[in-house]
């Protein structure tokens, strides 16, 4: 699987902690003007303007124009795609592999070098 | 705001007219990535609309308020399956396909209008897989979940 460019503006977007807290807020409270926004965050409009362009440019936060009314929702569909790409594939194999070690075990074999997993 | 309100956004490198026909047209395709699901239609304003199981039961029945092919779809639903889903009444779904350099920009607006909607609760977690699912299965020609809930992850959701 090739990695696509866009994986690394999601994961440089997510290395902040004001942005993660800007999801949170945008997750409990889903829909908010920048104005609201900035209630929640100790940082100038500039700031927190900035912050949601990275947000928007990685496609975590949507935008919904209501009126005059620019309206900021979390947009889930990216952090989907990485727990299938990054978590997923991972716990699947690791519940395998303790999986086999238990019928093993309880078959009453010894463990010396784990066999080699088919793919 | 007396309303739940999500929204769902992709890039999907593909054209519009073969994404309009994914989400609409071909049931079969729509299995594929909708986890057996399908929706039956004719697809215009103002025609009937429902979303039928792999089994044949009917999930959701509701109508297309609005048709503009390959561009923009707005459907009004109501669950029938569980009874304290179906009672919130109609959602409304929007779906806009728009063109952006060499992907289609996905935008699925879902609303129903009351606060701390159960079945935009609902949907909230199936939505992102399906999209997913037709993002892989129109650039890479397979699904990345072949099913909503696999056994060995997420086990009680």
């Amino acid at each position: 699987m090739t990695e696509r460019p866009d994986t690394d503006v999601l994961f440089k977007a997510l290395a902040d902690p004001s942005r993660r807290k800007l999801m949170d807020v945008l997750h409990a409270n889903d829909g908010r003007t920048l104005n609201e926004l900035c209630e929640h965050l100790d940082m100038s409009r500039q700031g927190v303007t900035q912050h949601l362009n990275v947000l928007e440019a990685a496609n975590l936060v949507a935008i919904v124009w209501r009126g005059r009314e620019k309206l900021h929702f979390l947009n889930p569909v990216p952090l989907q795609e990485i727990y299938e790409r990054w978590i997923a594939k991972f716990e699947r194999s690791r519940v395998k592999a303790l999986h086999g070690l238990k019928q093993r075990l309880e078959a009453g074999e010894t463990i010396d070098t784990p066999k080699r997993r088919k793919s | 705001m007396a309303r739940s309100t999500f929204v769902y956004v992709t890039y999907i490198r593909t054209t519009q007219q073969q994404l309009w026909s994914a989400l609409t047209e071909d049931a079969e395709f729509m299995k594929q990535y909708w986890f057996g699901i399908h929706c039956e239609s004719q697809w215009t304003s103002g025609s009937a609309w429902r979303m039928v199981s792999g089994e044949g039961q009917v999930l959701d029945d509701g109508e297309i308020v609005e048709s503009v092919p390959p561009r923009l779809l707005t459907i009004r639903w109501q669950h029938q399956k569980r009874p304290e889903l179906k009672a919130e009444g109609a959602s409304l779904c929007t779906i806009e396909l728009e063109p952006i350099s060499t992907s289609i920009k996905l935008t699925i607006t879902h609303t129903m209008e009351r606060e701390s909607s159960q079945l935009i609760e609902a949907v909230s977690g199936g939505w992102p897989k399906i999209i997913s699912n037709l993002k892989s299965l129109l650039e890479a020609g397979s699904v990345a979940l072949a099913e909503a809930y696999p056994a060995t992850v997420g086990a009680g959701s």
